[in-house]
């Protein structure tokens, strides 16, 4: 049972990224902070000087046994991604890549997680504990590298997709998991309330299905599991194969449908089970039909209300939208303002990536 | 420790007058029950530490939503503390009442209001309990996995406020990891929807934030939670070891063998005899140590990782093997660990419940560091533990009733809680931290850290008035525990005023 400790290119500059943090504190100067900056378009345009963690890098611990990985931030996803691959890991979550400098760092951030999101969990239920550096330019710990920890606020969680307005997160302990010892993945014809029935019928059967979605007329199933289960299963719903590379094209945005025209790009989150929405445009969906991707010029009020009455929210995901995100209920927003108050009293830590007033 | 709580130490109360709060109270929310004879407030004086107990000034047991807000908003104003109670089944003194506080007790919404089958969710009022939610989305084939052994008595709301773990979070996950959405009430009487049923939403993530806080950043009030297609088969294995460590590598070569099990459990041999006697599960007496592995899933795959599992203990020198052959055998395998505790309450008058996490690999050391505690001081100790994640539970067994063995329990206690976190785990992995292991906090955060937890609380509760003494340390509090382990004569925080 050793520990592995896996780093190409290994660096430390936690001392001077506190330095640079605690003058911008001091002069009440805005920062933006930067990874391997492939997602900007996840959020507002804002003004800063750049706080680049690029030189924050490397696995500091990972322990294949004790299914932890410690990561800095500047890591790129690519590069821990491999580490994991060689011990026949992985990150459950299956954060998407935007270009080969995505970092942990800007996985972190903005809490995007893969197909696998609804078997496996999300990226914050992947974390195990954080290292902020707050604007004192101090670096914190919160959590640690164990799996049951409830000692103090899980300000680790609260980090993940608050995209740095709270401090920066210099480091990440992650649960990884074993890679599935068999995989298959299904390609099914079938119409959209059909293939949505299915996927509620199923959804109620322990089966090992791991990513569902709907394009281009066809159900894409993807089935991980032990090799006798997976077997069976794809007996049992047949289909043809699904060819490699869907699921990491889905996972990263770079299938031809959110590519192919310019309507703005929108991103649905939705309870289970939700029929689908009567709005203008073109729909993929995801997650079981929980995320779903819409190409769309209908009004933006529209499409909110309509993601809002089944109670979910939609995202603008096409760059330089003034507010991709859906507005905070009132009370919700001044606890986020208190919140920002309390850590960022100064205003540094990216103002404005989220919403305007914080 | 001082249980007990200490202006000097966790901050000053405005002191107030009993009949006048119990006349505020009477007249702004006259439906509401609320008890203020000494004999009506006996009942409520501890929860499941029950070792410590203090008479709260008043207890309100409310039954709407609207009564509950207007007792923050009147607290508020007044300046009253209050503290938040569900099933009072919590082992570290989290719901302990305040002598100068209201008791809030939720126990009263105890309705189940709604399980949608078909999106897989269940909402539910914070009274219910844990089993409940089980049982009522039984009849469709699903359930809810966070399994703490109270399960048949706790809330749902205290679980939340825990963020709750129990045997199969290894492979299921904690409470935080099966809730989409809660209500809450804050001390300022707003109500506020934290996460979503879809699977995020937008801004913070103040659901995971809340989830595991303690009654310290507001009261919950409905919780929406996801549930499980129960698993197709489930398979038990017990292996006997005639040796602790040898079981604690057995646990890691489960894992390298890539094998997530269901639940994966360890007693030692002190806990195994008392198990034994208790419920008379066909536990191995002799054995230095057991471990019980529940496989679960679909058949297939269940049957393989069986065998796996099988080859991995033997390799790791098992003395003993059994499967359990059908259902009745692997609740009875089960019912053993799951009788642990009172099992060791038959052998002691009393036992102090630790809850501490270490990094698996650490299980030879810190279980070693024990025997060694249980020696010096001549109580016993037994250990029970979710081997899978290195959550331990040792057992301290005393007896009050002999001077200054509760404050040597509490000692060893402590000592065991440090011994976790040098080992590089944490003071508490699921029970949490409560009034109970507060001192230790100062051990396992640097004063910086408890300064940007009390921000946090600031940010929801600025008066201090949600819980206040449980959770979070004082740095005064820190100066003080960290006096009791004066390093070469240079006393921790210098520039702190000692009071």
């Amino acid at each position: 049972m050793s520990e592995k400790y896996v780093s190409p290119r290994y660096q430390d500059a936690s001392a001077e990224l506190g330095e640079q943090i605690r003058q911008a504190d001091a002069a009440g100067s805005p920062l933006r902070i930067v990874g391997g900056d492939t997602r900007g378009f996840y959020g507002r345009t804002m003004d800063g000087t750049p706080l680049s963690l690029a030189a924050h890098r490397g696995i500091t611990h990972y322990d294949p046994v004790e299914l932890v990985v410690s990561v800095r931030a500047g890591t790129p996803l690519a590069e821990l991604e491999a580490a994991l691959e060689a011990e026949g890991q992985m990150l459950g979550c299956e954060p998407p890549r935007f270009g080969e400098g995505s970092t942990v760092g800007g996985m972190i951030a903005t809490g995007l997680s893969g197909p696998r999101r609804p078997w496996a969990g999300a990226v914050r239920d992947f974390v195990l504990g954080t290292r902020v550096i707050d604007r004192a330019g101090r670096e914190l710990r919160f959590g640690g590298e164990v799996m049951k920890n409830v000692a103090g606020y899980d300000l680790s969680r609260l980090m993940v997709g608050a995209q740095g307005t709270l401090g920066v997160v210099s480091e990440v302990s992650m649960k990884v998991l074993p890679k599935p010892a068999a995989s298959a993945s299904l390609h099914l014809d079938m119409p959209l309330e059909k293939a949505l029935d299915r996927l509620t019928e199923w959804g109620r059967q322990p089966l090992p299905i791991t990513a569902a979605a709907y394009a281009a007329g066809a159900l894409h199933l993807r089935l991980e599991g032990g090799a006798s289960s997976v077997a069976a299963t794809r007996e049992r719903l047949g289909g043809d194969e699904l060819k490699d590379g869907f699921w990491q094209a889905l996972r990263d945005l770079n299938l031809p449908f959110f590519n192919q025209d310019s309507r703005p790009l929108w991103r649905l989150s939705l309870p289970n089970h939700t029929p689908p929405l009567s709005l203008a445009g073109e729909t993929l969906f995801d997650w079981a039909g929980a995320q779903r991707w819409l190409k769309s010029d209908a009004d933006p009020d529209e499409i909110r209300a309509a993601a809002s009455s089944a109670g979910g929210h939609a995202s603008c995901l096409t760059p330089g939208t003034a507010e991709p995100f859906t507005p905070l209920a009132p009370v919700i927003a001044k606890y986020h303002r208190r919140l920002k108050a309390e850590l960022d009293p100064n205003g540094i830590f990216n103002p404005g990536r989220l919403y305007g007033d914080f | 420790m001082n249980i007990l709580y200490d202006e000097h130490l966790d901050g000053a109360i405005a002191p107030h007058d009993k009949a006048d709060v119990l006349a505020d109270l009477s007249r702004a929310i006259p439906g509401m029950t609320l008890l203020h004879h000494e004999e009506d407030l006996r009942p409520f004086e501890c929860d499941g530490l029950s070792v410590y107990q203090v008479l709260p000034m008043l207890v309100a047991l409310p039954e709407t939503l609207d009564q509950v807000e207007t007792l923050m908003r009147r607290c508020n104003a007044l300046g009253v503390p209050v503290v938040t109670r569900g099933a009072g089944t919590g082992l570290s003194g989290g719901a302990l009442p305040l002598e100068q506080g209201v008791l809030l007790v939720m126990s009263r919404f105890k309705r189940i209001l709604d399980v949608d089958p078909e999106a897989r969710v269940a909402r539910v009022q914070p009274g219910v309990r844990n089993l409940a939610i089980s049982e009522a989305a039984a009849p469709h084939g699903l359930y809810y996995a966070p399994d703490p052994s109270s399960q048949i008595a706790c809330s749902i709301g205290g679980n939340v406020a825990e963020n709750a773990g129990g045997v199969h979070c290894l492979k299921y996950g904690l409470t935080v990891h099966n809730v989409l959405k809660v209500e809450v009430i804050t001390i300022e009487g707003e109500r506020m929807t934290l996460g979503s049923e879809a699977f995020d939403a937008p801004g913070f993530d103040l659901l995971a934030l809340f989830t595991g806080s303690e009654g310290m950043l507001g009261v919950i009030t409905e919780i929406t939670v996801k549930l499980l297609p129960k698993p197709e088969t489930a398979k038990v294995l017990m292996a006997s070891f005639d040796d602790v460590e040898k079981a604690g590598r057995a646990v890691g070569e489960i894992i390298a063998a890539g094998i997530i099990p269901g639940g994966l459990e360890m007693m030692d041999k002190l806990a195994i005899r008392a198990a034994e006697d208790f419920v008379k599960a066909g536990y191995p007496v002799d054995a230095e140590a057991i471990l019980l592995c529940e496989l679960d899933g679909v058949e297939a795959d269940v049957a393989d990782d069986c065998e796996t599992v099988r080859r991995v203990l033997e390799a790791a020198g098992a003395t003993d093997i059994q499967q359990a052959r059908d259902e009745a055998e692997r609740a009875r395998f089960w019912a053993g660990r799951k009788n642990a505790f009172p099992a060791v309450g038959r052998m002691s008058p009393d036992y102090y419940c630790m809850d501490g996490t270490i990094p698996r690999r650490a299980l030879p050391g810190v279980l070693k560091g024990i025997a060694r505690l249980s020696e010096e001081s001549g109580l016993r100790v037994a250990n029970v533990f979710h081997a899978g994640d290195g959550n331990m539970h040792p057992l301290i067994l005393f007896d009050a009733n002999q001077p200054g063995e509760l404050e040597l329990a509490e000692e060893v206690g402590g000592k065991i809680l440090e011994l976790c976190v040098e080992a590089g785990g944490s003071i508490t992995g699921e029970h949490g931290v409560g009034r109970e292991k507060i001192n230790q906090m100062c051990a396992q955060f640097q004063p910086d850290e408890i300064t940007a937890f009390h921000a946090v609380k600031a940010a929801f509760d600025e008066q201090r008035l949600l819980n206040p003494g449980k959770n979070i340390p004082t740095l005064q509090r820190c100066a003080e525990f960290g006096a009791m382990h004066v390093h070469n004569n240079e006393l921790p925080h210098p520039e702190l005023p000692r009071f």
